[in-house]
């Protein structure tokens, strides 16, 4: 049963990836981008890792993805006004994914698939409270850092939005 | 034992979706009724005795007139959009916690169609899916006002969604869990000494009243109408839909107002509790049932307010609404974060 549905949301996740890539219409990529996340909460509830699923729903599909298709359906970009791209930078996008990919697999290769036996492993360990603790006790430095981060980034994204003094109202 | 709890849990689930999609259909009823009142009129009073056909008479209309898509609209989503908005309205009240626990035969069922750690996350998360079937419909009509309608539904649900967010982080303080079952369990301890009292409302008056302003913004309702404002946007999202399409939309509407009362009345007004709840000395079943009563009132009560502020307030401007949400109530919701943290921790410190 958790087998078959572990494959169900594989072939999902890679069907609905390649739908990113392969559609012409913008806004299917982004539909198919938003199913790719879901597939993807689907494997993190498979995982038990019930809080990650929840904030991977909120902040991916219900935040980000909602501001990706708002900014596409304004542009409302069509098949036939996109331009095309030119053949050197196709190649050029064609080898630096190649080239990820082997990493990728290069990396995959080694990993221990017997690291975890059903003897040791906690199956609470994705729960919120075991992610609070481990968060706030061994990891808080980097935590931290990471806010410090988001702070950065929206003082840049309001800097970017002001409007500069004598500027006209641009809509 | 396995399969009759299967068929219990399925029992639950049923009955939940079903009181979802019959409160839903009759918040229809009720809102013609409560608009009459308040306007000093008879209201639907022909279809059945007081007109209580009238939602049967409404759905039997709308099925019945023809499904128009209009030219070069994308036929795939222009019907998946209303389809989608239903899905994700009917989703939300699979965790909330009708009940308290009915003891039959020495087996607890819990009134609850399904229990998971993350309760409030799951709902949260939920509601904010549902802006994907406002946009996708707005933006499959193929119509400069539907897409106008359906980018400010998206914008406002987005400026919303962060001081419901806030808000509610300042309830997990007080309660240190996000399961809605807990949570609902927590407020029934004694407060003054009364049983079934312990509401999270005293606790979080502030967060409350954000909490209940950023649920008349999510589900676009009166005096946050805007993505459906006549004067501006003609009919906006939905402005290309007819018959059952039509239908969808107005009726997820009604589903996302039951369920926001719900969410409102497990979190903030006890839940399935009661004042004096263990001190009538009753049996538990019957307190249980009693208890499911009471939360029922109190997420009428939440229907007929949030048809009450419709009747009563006018709408507001898109900038006033946009400076009430980023200036006004993400702030006064950080505040009211620092003020739980902190409260909590004098707690610590001096009790």
């Amino acid at each position: 049963m958790t087998g078959n549905l572990f494959y169900f949301l594989t072939f999902l996740t890679l069907f609905a990836a390649i739908g990113v890539v392969a559609s012409k219409n913008p806004v299917y990529s982004v539909l198919f981008m938003i199913l790719t996340f879901f597939a993807l909460t689907g494997h993190y509830i498979m995982l038990n890792a019930q809080f990650l699923a929840a904030v991977n729903f909120i902040v991916y599909m219900g935040a980000i993805m909602v501001l990706f298709l708002f900014v596409i359906m304004f542009l409302n970009m069509r098949e036939d006004t996109e331009q095309h791209k030119p053949m050197l930078s196709k190649i050029a996008a064609a080898i630096a994914g190649g080239i990820l990919f082997v990493v990728m697999i290069a990396a995959l290769k080694d990993v221990n698939t017997q690291l975890a036996t059903t003897a040791v492993f906690d199956s609470q360990i994705g729960m919120v409270e075991n992610l609070g603790k481990v968060l706030f006790r061994d990891y808080l430095l980097p935590f931290e850092l990471a806010s410090v981060l988001f702070l950065a980034a929206m003082a840049g994204a309001v800097m970017l939005g002001k409007r500069e003094p004598g500027e006209q109202n641009r809509f | 034992m396995e399969l009759s709890l299967l068929l219990i849990k399925a029992l639950i689930i049923l009955a939940v979706f079903g009181v979802t999609l019959l409160i839903a259909t009759y918040s229809t009823y009720a809102e013609r009724k409560v608009a009459a009142f308040i306007q000093d009129r008879v209201g639907p009073n022909r279809a059945g005795p007081f007109g209580l056909a009238q939602p049967l008479a409404d759905a039997v209309k709308l099925f019945f007139k023809e499904e128009f898509v209009p030219a070069n609209a994308n036929k795939f989503l222009f019907i998946a959009g209303p389809s989608l908005a239903m899905l994700t309205a009917c989703m939300s009240s699979a965790v909330i916690p009708f009940g308290g626990t009915l003891i039959i035969g020495g087996e607890a069922i819990h009134l609850q169609a399904i229990e998971v750690n993350i309760g409030i996350l799951y709902v949260f998360g939920i509601v904010a899916l549902g802006v994907y079937g406002i946009m996708i419909g707005g933006w499959a009509s193929n119509n400069k006002f539907s897409l106008l309608g359906a980018i400010r539904a998206a914008s406002q649900n987005i400026s919303y969604e962060l001081a419901m967010g806030m808000s509610i982080i300042a309830l997990l303080l007080v309660t240190g869990t996000l399961s809605m079952r807990d949570i609902a369990a927590q407020q029934g301890q004694e407060l003054f000494g009364i049983s079934g009292l312990n509401w999270n409302i005293f606790y979080q008056p502030l967060g409350f009243l954000i909490f209940i302003v950023c649920a008349f913004a999510e589900t676009n309702r009166v005096p946050f109408d805007l993505p459906e404002c006549e004067t501006e946007l003609i009919g906006g999202y939905h402005t290309e839909y007819s018959s059952m399409g039509m239908g969808l939309y107005l009726f997820a509407e009604y589903v996302n107002i039951f369920v926001a009362s719900a969410v409102m009345a497990t979190l903030y007004f006890g839940g399935y509790n009661f004042p004096f709840m263990n001190q009538l000395g009753l049996p538990h079943n019957v307190v249980t049932i009693l208890g499911t009563l009471v939360l029922f009132g109190k997420i009428f009560f939440f229907i007929f307010f949030f048809m009450w502020v419709r009747w009563t307030l006018p709408r507001f401007r898109y900038d006033q609404l946009m400076n009430l949400g980023w200036k006004i109530l993400i702030p006064l919701s950080i505040a009211n974060v620092i003020i739980t943290g902190g409260a909590i921790l004098l707690k610590q410190e001096l009790f």
